[in-house]
């Protein structure tokens, strides 16, 4: 440490009286708590490729993803459907850039636009999500029963569908969660929250959250359909 | 409710902290009622005081449970009629059953590992040391500390009714191994018991979340002016390693559970291959590997080791130098070494699986970087040991503990080298080696390090000191007792005497310690009665102790002995102090102290 005293002490970044990276405590919170979140998903996804590496064999997702809503029976589309859930929830995030953005230039009513696209991206997301496990499940498919067969045509362990059904229904719950929490947003953009506190930080929190949760689904959406 | 300073930290945003040095106005107290003080309290002195009386009851309890088993092993063939008095049918004609031994043992590992010492320390320590040392009104959001206090206070009411259902608490071991725990057949245990004790431990990991974000947030965030990370006391330091390492381990735990619920309830097979039950036959689950929960459960434990150990090394960091009149030796070495157990704890975590069946070549690494962590723990050993070198030591009850933490952790961790060789872990692995090793170096230095904070921070939490003459018994008993229980569990362990044994009376091997086991049994008890001693020290001084007449009654640097003797909500009176120095100018140009708030003299040489 250098001879600081109290009369020559410039303000140093680590130096206390301020944030070091210049955010307020609940943004840093929010990193540290997607970090911790990232953990817990990482573990999901390294116990289903260690369980997946020690199977004899494993369904090919082209020939379990193949369907698509109101198309006739029998037409074969693989990850046609997923492929659009996808870009539905990177455009929603887009969106929520948008109301980031809108914030810091104080545009409520960009904010409560793109707030409002966001929410109906994340909804429209959920509803894919529900029709393609409802139509699996029709086929048969749940925890602890697995209809598909291996690629190699034997008998497959139901590990594929438990792991399916685990982690997209965990990630599932997060966009749940985002979506409240967007919707929370919205209404107190709506009440003139923010306009009042003089900034839009919490939208600026709540797109961390929901971009994690984007990003969080390109790793599941690689691990289960591409793979 | 609360005072306004909580509202005024929640919303100067844009100032970040500006607030701090801005608001002064926070004399005039708030009406409030004893709600809002004792029991939702957001003061976060009020929040450690609650962290730390709950952490007590739990080792009461705890520690009561490994008195009924040591019971059990000390006297094998003995009968107690007032045993069936109160345990009921899990004492029947006054002897504990197979099942109410196993789970007493499951029950006291968990209780002691997560509910004392996980939130009954750095629960306790983090919130009260973290503002007052940093110079803050509180922690970066008072009310997510207050709801990581009630998740931790739930998730022990839903532990404390898994006691009295009719299948009993958990007893597959705190570890929770499938498939003894994925499996309700298995043992009654696994049924209720063990769906109450994951719904427990999941309220805990979140506990332990919201507690952990916010020690970080404050740490980084909420320093007073002059506060850089390198005039920190270590105390802050070791709590700042100890919520990252808990923010990043406890959500693999977490990971792991879910799979566990998912197996127990719905049908899956995560954990669960080739099983046979007797009665019930081969079950139809496939796949799965009950290696697997091992890895996401060490991928928490061992870490957790560090969770529980940091706050204690930094607390007897803290305690050592002040006593010593002396500043610590080697601060820069002490947060490197810290950060190095930080990063290697995350890397070791198969060293408690060597003999699952683990590659020899994957265990060889994990030996390496497991004795690795000798190198750091030597550092802080032998720092420590130069703080006390030619010190002007004052012997109060807190640097006795925290001197007797520096013998525990030594004597426990040279053992942790013997472990640590995958090798000699074939023999030693699962024995009362294992047992000696992890109650000395983790179990009973950690209770040094808190016994230690306590007696040191009483007079901040209270306004009054422990009575000292107790003080003093309860550590001589306790040491001596600590290491004549552990001790020779040692050459048990050598001999190949396995844990978790209901009887060893009924083994050739193991006769030959039946007078020893019964000595063990004796000193635990004895041992046990003297901690009820501090506990009736600890509360009839919470009333009666001697009143502190001066702030800084022991002549310490760090901030919170600037605070008045009862310090309000917000901490200090008028603005908070400006820091200019490290904490640890002891004995420095014949000043005996110098406070981090007395600015550096013209000719005065920095540390």
């Amino acid at each position: 440490m250098s001879t600081v005293t109290a009369t020559a002490a410039p303000t140093k970044l680590w130096g206390g009286g301020k944030s070091p990276f210049n955010v307020e405590y609940g943004k840093l919170m929010m990193w540290y708590f997607l970090m911790s979140d990232a953990f817990t998903f990482g573990a999901f996804l390294i116990s289903y490729g260690t369980i997946r590496f020690s199977s004899n064999g494993w369904p090919n997702p082209n020939e379990v993803f193949k369907s698509f809503p109101f198309a006739p029976e029998g037409v074969h589309a693989p990850l046609v459907f997923v492929s659009i859930m996808t870009f539905i929830l990177i455009i929603s995030s887009v969106t929520m850039v948008l109301a980031v953005h809108a914030g810091k230039q104080m545009d409520k009513n960009a904010v409560v636009r793109n707030l409002i696209l966001t929410i109906i991206g994340g909804i429209a997301f959920l509803s894919c999500q529900a029709w393609e496990w409802n139509h699996l499940h029709s086929e048969g498919a749940w925890w602890g029963a697995n209809p598909f067969l291996n690629a190699d045509g034997t008998q497959s362990s139901t590990n594929f569908t438990n792991y399916f059904f685990t982690i997209t229904g965990f990630h599932g719950f997060h966009v749940f969660s985002g979506v409240v929490i967007n919707i929370i947003m919205l209404i107190m953009t709506l009440l003139d929250k923010f306009e009042k506190r003089g900034h839009y930080l919490m939208i600026e929190k709540a797109g961390l959250y929901w971009h994690f949760v984007d990003l969080v689904w390109v790793f599941v959406f690689t691990c289960f359909y591409l793979i | 409710m609360s005072s306004e300073i909580v509202l005024d930290i929640h919303t100067s945003v844009s100032g970040l902290h500006d607030a701090h040095h801005s608001h002064d106005g926070h004399e005039h107290h708030h009406h409030e009622t004893f709600i809002s003080k004792y029991v939702f309290s957001m003061d976060h002195k009020m929040i450690a005081k609650q962290f730390l009386i709950t952490g007590m009851f739990w080792a009461v309890l705890g520690g009561l449970m490994s008195v009924l088993f040591r019971l059990q092993l000390g006297y094998p063939d003995s009968t107690f009629p007032w045993l069936e008095d109160i345990l009921g049918k899990w004492a029947k004609g006054g002897h504990i059953t197979p099942e109410a031994y196993y789970a007493l043992v499951t029950t006291h590992g968990t209780v002691l590992v997560f509910f004392v010492l996980t939130a009954g320390l750095s629960g306790t320590f983090a919130n009260f040391l973290i503002p007052l040392q940093v110079g803050a009104r509180d922690m970066a959001s008072p009310f997510m500390n207050m709801l990581s206090f009630w998740f931790f206070f739930i998730a022990g009411i839903v532990m404390l009714s898994s006691i009295f259902v009719e299948t009993g608490p958990f007893s597959g071991g705190w570890t929770a191994y499938p498939p003894l725990s994925a499996l309700g057949d298995a043992s009654p245990g696994s049924k209720t018991g063990m769906d109450l004790w994951i719904v427990s431990m999941a309220l805990f990991v979140v506990s332990s979340l919201l507690g952990g974000l916010n020690y970080i947030a404050t740490v980084l965030n909420m320093r007073t002016k002059g506060m850089s990370m390198t005039r920190l006391p270590l105390t802050i330091w070791a709590l700042f390693f100890t919520a990252v390492l808990g923010v990043l381990s406890f959500p693999v735990l977490f990971s792991g559970f879910i799979l566990l619920i998912f197996d127990r309830n719905f049908g899956t097979s995560f954990y669960l291959s080739d099983i046979f039950v007797n009665g019930a036959g081969a079950l139809p689950n496939e796949g799965g590997s009950a290696i697997l929960y091992q890895h996401l459960f060490w991928f928490l434990g061992h870490p957790e080791v560090y969770i529980i150990l940091l706050p204690a090394m930094g607390m007897v960091s803290e305690i050592l130098s002040t006593n010593s009149r002396k500043p610590i030796f080697g601060y820069m070495a002490m947060i490197g070494s810290m950060f190095a157990i930080a990063i290697l704890a995350f890397l070791v975590w198969a060293h408690h699986m060597f003999v699952t069946g683990l590659n020899p070549f994957l265990g060889s690494i994990f030996v390496l970087l497991t004795l690795l962590i000798a190198v750091p723990s030597a550092i802080k050993v032998f720092n420590w040991l130069t703080t006390l070198w030619r010190g002007n030591i004052r012997f109060t009850p807190a640097m006795m503990f925290a001197i007797g933490f520096v013998s525990l952790f030594i004597s426990g961790g040279l053992t942790g080298i013997w472990l640590g060789n995958s090798a000699l872990d074939i023999h030693l692995h699962d024995t009362y080696f294992v047992i000696a090793h992890f109650h000395i170096v983790m179990g009973v230095a950690s209770m040094f390090g808190m016994f230690a904070g306590i007696y040191h921070w009483f007079p901040k939490m209270y306004g009054r000191f422990l009575n000292n003459t107790l003080g003093y018994v309860h550590f001589w008993i306790t040491i001596i007792g600590a290491y004549l229980i552990f001790w020779p569990m040692h050459y048990e362990g050598l001999a190949g005497m396995p844990r978790r044994y209901y009887d060893y009376s009924i083994w050739e091997s193991f006769k030959q310690f039946g007078d020893l086991n019964r000595f063990i049994s004796t000193v635990a008890m004895i041992v046990f009665a003297t901690q009820i001693l501090f506990l009736a020290n600890f509360f009839y001084s919470i009333f009666k102790g001697r009143k502190l007449r001066s702030a800084n009654p022991w002549g310490s640097n760090t901030l919170e002995w600037t605070t008045p003797i009862r310090p309000g909500h917000g901490n200090w009176p008028g603005e908070i102090p400006e820091v200019y120095r490290w904490a640890y100018d002891y004995g420095k140009d014949g000043h005996d102290f110098i406070s981090q708030t007395t600015p550096v003299g013209a000719d005065e040489s920095v540390h």
